[in-house]
Formats: C-alpha cells, structure tokens, sequence
C-alpha cells in the first residue's frame, strides 16, 4: 500500500510542476515525470511475490512467472513517451527562436 | 523488496521536486534523469529486465535531446513573482490534488496487496503464449503476436512523431 | 557541426562499433533473451548519434543522411504491414497472423514470423530516432550559419 501511495505522490509532483511551472522545458519535464510515474505503477499491479521473469528456461516446470500483459504494455508506451518527448522539445526550441524566451505567460502576451 | 521499493521511489520523489525547483535550466534537465536512471532499477526488481534495457538506452537519448535544446538558450530559470495568478495557480494545484488523493485512496482499496495476483488475464497468457507463438521471451510473444495492433500504432505514432519533427524543425522550405 | 577532441574520437572509434553489434544481438534474440526489436533499435541509433557526436559532420552530408534514414524508416513500416497482411492471406482470415512454422522453444530459427517482425521494428525505431535526432543538429546548423 505505501508503495501505491508513494507512487501516486510522484504522479502529484509532475501534476504540480504542469500547474505551476511557466518554463516550457520545465513543462515537458513534469509530463515525462508524470509518464514515469504511471510506468511503475503498472508494473507493480503485475508483480507477483516470489515470480520470476517472464522468459522460459525449461528448468523449471511450474515456476511462477510475473505477469507479462503490463510489460507488453510500457513497452511500447516507453518509446511513445521518447517521441512525444523530442517533438515537445522541438516545439519549444522553435518556440525559443521567435520570442527568445521559454516564459508561456510572455509567449501568450507577444501574439503574432 | 517493498521497504527498497520505498526508498527508491522516495528518491525518485526529491529528484523529482529538485528538478522542479532548480534555478539553472541545465540542472533540471540532470536532475529528471536522476528519476529515469531510478526507474531502471526499479524495473529491474520488479523482474522486468526487458523494460530495464529499453528505459536505459531511452532516457539517455531524451538527455542528448534535451541537453543539446538547453544548452544554446537562455538556462537561468525565469524569475517568479508571488502575484495573485501565481497564488491562484498555487491553490488550484493543491485543491486538484486533494481531490485526485481521495479517489485514489478509493480505488486502490480494490486491488490485492503489493505482490499478490492481481490480473486474471495473467494466467491465461503465461500458460498458452509458448503453446501459441513457440517463442521463449514471453513478452516478445504478447507483444508481436496477440497485440499486434497495439506494435503497428506503436509504430504509427513513432512514424508521425518523427515526420512532426522534420516539419516542425524546416526552416528552408523545397524549391 | 565540428568533432570533439582525439581523446573522445579514439574512444568512441573503439566503442561504437561494439555497440552497434550489441544492438543487433539484442534484435536477433529478441524471442529468447529479453530485449527485442524496440531496445535493439534504441541501440543502433545510440550507436550511430555517438559517433556523429564523437566525429562531427558537415551540413550536405547530415542532409543526406537525413533523407536515407527517413527512406528507411517509410520502408520498413510498409514492410510491417505487408507482413501482417500476408499472414492474412496465408491460413486463417487473421491480421498479424503467425504463419510460419513454429519450430522448438529455445532455439534461434523458431516462433515463426516474430523475428522478423523484431527485425522489422528495430529497423523503424533506430531510423526514427536518427531522424529526430539529424533534424534537430541541422536545424543548429542552419540557425549558425
């Protein structure tokens, strides 16, 4: 239970910085931690106590496996997370280059 | 196993707050690899090795990104001022997290303790993924056999994240 | 975009090339030892953006990398689907449809179309990373100039 609660702490933590940051490499900093933050978490629904990994050796006839289903799953939402990363960051970079500032409230204010 | 769980998530939590919170862009970029290199080892005693490969070599490219974005600009974080929209924002932030805190609590009655079954599906898929792809690495087997569609989006939105990049980043247009 | 010093050169002369072979060893077992198309492929484009780092690059030659490893990237997404449709094709009416014989559990040639499909998948992960990661050094480049 303590490893849930933590778990989802971390979740808040990226929540707050997406609130309150105005920096938009801070921004996409929160977003990644919030992805990290939700990896783990569904990596310990699938844990089992005393499993193995889910790779079949042949040595052992009935060993307990840690569930796979939620590995297949971050798999792929890692490299999702890598991509919607770079092209955040390049967003802001081309951002940087018209209004020499990562601030949102200021980008806001110079419209056009 | 949850008492070291525990303690590293608790690292990954000040890592995470001093990315936040750090004065020089540069530094808070380091600071959110210190959460990712945590994940790995995490990954890794939760007996998911496959994981453990992929976020190790991910979160180093995300630094060479991230890096070579920041070091050419201006890294000195922006000054924040205590007005009212920040105060606004402040409350705002805290009120969402009470709320998502209670709902949490609630949901998470439903699941088993840390390290009991929790997915029903697990079974079935331990038991008949072997008998069906005839491959050893079971989550290679889920992964490109029963979910393919989930690879082929996968791999749609890597395609498209790239072309967004290459669109995004033209600065000379072709003649 | 210029090189780094002798020192990093040598160092990523003698590793690189490690890496990229542990990339493809991580794709061809990719049924048998953890690993598999999407860390392999992670890899190989690691592999690749050290040596760009180490050696550096002028801006004609970064263009046509560009073009090929996003040729490459378009071709072996279409080799996916046409895999998937061919297993749609062969036996039963199903997508993504394991056609191939099966083989025993534990050896290299066995789980029919999966390595192929991790093949596959490494070949668009490490050409999508590189493209991502060429767009945003020429874009450097051009804001230099």
């Amino acid at each position: 239970m303590t490893v849930n609660i933590l778990c989802f702490i971390l979740f808040l933590v990226g929540l707050y910085g997406l609130i309150t940051r105005r920096n938009l490499v801070k921004i996409v900093i929160s977003l990644s931690i919030m992805e990290f933050s939700l990896f783990i978490f569904l990596e310990l629904v699938g844990y089992i106590d005393g499993g193995i990994a889910p790779i079949i050796t042949g040595q052992d006839a009935n060993a307990v496996y840690v569930d796979p289903l939620p590995q297949a799953m971050i798999l792929t939402a890692i490299v999702i997370g890598l991509a919607t990363t770079a092209m955040l960051m390049a967003i802001a970079i081309r951002l940087y280059r018209k209004y020499k500032t990562f601030d949102i409230r200021e980008i806001k204010n110079l419209k056009g | 196993m949850e008492l070291t769980l525990s303690i590293l998530l608790g690292f990954m939590i000040i890592g995470a707050l001093f990315s936040l919170h750090a004065k020089d862009l540069l530094s808070a970029v380091i600071a959110c690899g210190i959460v990712g290199y945590s994940l790995v080892i995490c990954f890794l005693l939760l007996r998911a090795p496959d994981l453990a490969i992929v976020q190790i070599v991910v979160e180093t490219i995300t630094l060479i990104i991230m890096v070579a974005v920041v070091l050419n600009s201006t890294r000195e974080e922006l000054k924040v001022k205590i007005d009212t929209r920040q105060i606004i924002n402040i409350s705002l932030a805290l009120l969402f997290i009470v709320v998502l805190f209670f709902f949490f609590i609630q949901a998470t009655d439903m699941l088993n303790p840390f390290g009991e079954h929790t997915l029903r599906m697990a079974s079935a898929y331990v038991g008949e993924t072997a008998a069906k792809t005839g491959s050893a690495n079971l989550v290679t087997g889920i992964v490109f056999d029963f979910r393919g569609y989930d690879t082929l989006g996968e791999a749609t939105v890597l395609f498209t994240a790239a072309l967004g990049v290459l669109t995004i980043l033209r600065l000379k247009g072709k003649k | 975009m210029k090189g780094m010093s002798i020192i990093v050169k040598k160092v990523a002369q003698l590793i690189a090339g490690f890496v990229f072979l542990y990339g493809i060893y991580i794709i061809a077992h990719g049924h048998l030892t953890p690993g598999g198309g999407f860390a392999g492929g992670a890899l190989l484009a690691g592999a690749y953006i050290l040596s760009i780092l180490a050696y550096g690059s002028d801006y004609l030659k970064l263009k046509e990398e560009q073009t090929e490893s996003s040729l490459s990237e378009s071709i072996s997404i279409l080799l996916i689907l046409m895999l998937a449709v061919a297993g749609m094709l062969m036996g039963i009416k199903v997508f993504f449809n394991n056609f191939l014989p099966k083989g025993t559990i534990g050896e290299l040639i066995s789980a029919g179309a999966i390595p192929l499909y991790n093949i596959f998948i490494g070949i668009e992960v490490a050409s999508a990373l590189l493209t991502i990661f060429l767009a945003l050094i020429i874009y450097k480049e051009e804001i230099e100039e």
